[in-house]
């Protein structure tokens, strides 16, 4: 009898291996079938239903990304918006560190594309911070701040250093089951090009501003970081961070944007598809104030 | 009593080395891999990677910007089969499959207006049925010209 059991709950336990191994790997997204699977043994069924899953992922500006879109649409650098370096030692909580990791790694590729050498290095060392904080593992690292310094006057070098310390960051958290944290450093980085554009624009020439373009572009990326978030829900730190998204939400619903069909058309010198189409956005002044207030009222909460 | 928590405890930690070998695999077919498709574009730093099984699809919803250079490679660890992707918009029209460019790595685009758009990424399947269904780590990177 206790031979039948003991077989028993080794089969199991080995059905329960083989079936986490098919699944191992999947962090940054969920699956998007919820239902309970019975397992009895490694059969057709289980392959089938790893067949049937789709996994999901939602995809947010990185903070490169959102300080380049500022870069392009011709604004000037402003060091005073950055959140300042000296503020480190008021990040203790794992919330604070991950939405302060995105907010200076915002910072750092802000100063690194208008050539500001001295704040990259600061910048980089104050992410380096959170990061540590967090327990990631060599994000940042001696060796990465000496390559800064080596290559201080070229831009290209330090934006691949910026690209891949952040690659190490998010790729570690998604690796060690902390999807959440992930996603909060992106929230953290997001708001913070959102905090600095909408502080950057020029209300004297509102109507042909490209930064005003930016920033209501920002809301066809609301929606995505909605539903990252409403994944990781589960964490602690999460639904007041939704909560706070959704009332950023309701001010971007005011905008209305209207795009006409895309036609591809390939580039046949350079073998670049141009996505073809038009856009129309309707934001009144009054409208971007109150957005421009929303979002420096939740970023002076994560920097505080 | 004992040997069964034993070898629940084996088991358990077989699983978690197996898991964190194949996460530190996948990041590093993601870097060192897939990373170098993208060239001379900056990667924009997002890890958007998974461990698929044949015939497994994922789909990646993203926001692209007008009038920026971008490039986005999607990468198959060798023992795949071939991944196929496709590029839809929000009306459901295919804007590319790399089924129609030779099963491209790689797809280099701009948008006159900007879009959110949704990639399906789909892992084919070999010709030869097998008990032992492929898997593999699929890296999805995005890259764009900085200026």
């Amino acid at each position: 009898m206790k031979n039948r059991l003991l077989q028993k709950t080794v089969y199991f336990l080995i059905a329960v291996f083989a079936f986490s191994l098919l699944y191992s790997c999947k962090s940054g997204g969920k699956e998007d079938k919820q239902d309970t699977v019975e397992i009895t043994t490694v059969d057709e069924e289980v392959l089938r239903e790893v067949n049937e899953a789709k996994k999901i992922f939602y995809s947010l500006p990185s903070p490169l990304e959102s300080a380049m879109l500022i870069k392009s649409a011709g604004a000037e650098f402003n060091e005073e918006l950055l959140n300042p370096t000296q503020n480190t030692s008021r990040y203790t909580t794992n919330k604070q560190m991950a939405l302060n990791l995105g907010i200076y790694t915002c910072n750092l590729s802000f100063a690194s594309l208008y050539d500001q050498t001295q704040l990259v290095i600061d910048y980089m060392s104050a992410a380096r911070e959170m990061a540590d904080g967090l327990g990631i593992l060599d994000a940042i690292n001696d060796e990465t701040i000496n390559k800064l310094e080596e290559n201080v006057n070229n831009r290209e070098v330090i934006l691949d250093i910026i690209s891949e310390t952040f690659l190490n960051s998010n790729s570690y958290l998604e690796d060690n089951e902390q999807p959440a944290i992930a996603s909060i450093v992106l929230v953290g980085g997001w708001i913070e090009g959102l905090y600095i554009g909408t502080q950057l624009v020029d209300m004297d020439q509102f109507d042909s501003n490209k930064l005003v373009g930016r920033i209501i572009d920002q809301k066809l990326s609301i929606g995505i970081m909605l539903h990252l978030l409403n994944d990781n829900n589960q964490h602690p730190s999460i639904p007041g961070i939704i909560e706070q998204m959704e009332e950023l939400k309701a001010v971007f619903d005011k905008i209305n944007i209207k795009t006409t069909d895309i036609k591809p058309e390939i580039d046949e010198q350079t073998n670049v598809t141009i996505l073809k189409s038009t856009v129309e956005t309707d934001m009144t002044t009054e409208v971007f104030m109150e957005l421009a207030e929303k979002v420096r009222e939740i970023r002076s909460s994560y920097v505080k | 009593m004992k040997r069964i928590v034993q070898i629940g405890f084996i088991l358990t930690l077989l699983f978690a080395v197996n898991s964190f070998y194949a996460n530190a695999q996948c990041k590093g077919f993601a870097k060192k891999i897939c990373r170098a498709e993208l060239g001379s574009y900056t990667h924009d730093g997002n890890y958007h990677a998974a461990i698929l099984v044949e015939g497994e699809e994922a789909e990646l919803y993203k926001t692209f910007y007008s009038d920026q250079d971008y490039r986005v490679a999607i990468c198959g660890s060798d023992n795949l089969p071939t991944i196929e992707f496709k590029v839809i918009d929000a009306n459901k029209n295919i804007l590319y499959s790399n089924a129609e460019d030779e099963y491209s790595r790689t797809w280099d685009f701009k948008l006159e207006s900007s879009q959110q758009l949704k990639l399906v990424i789909k892992v084919t399947t070999f010709e030869e049925l097998s008990d032992d269904p492929a898997s593999g780590c699929v890296a999805i990177m995005f890259g764009f010209k900085a200026d």
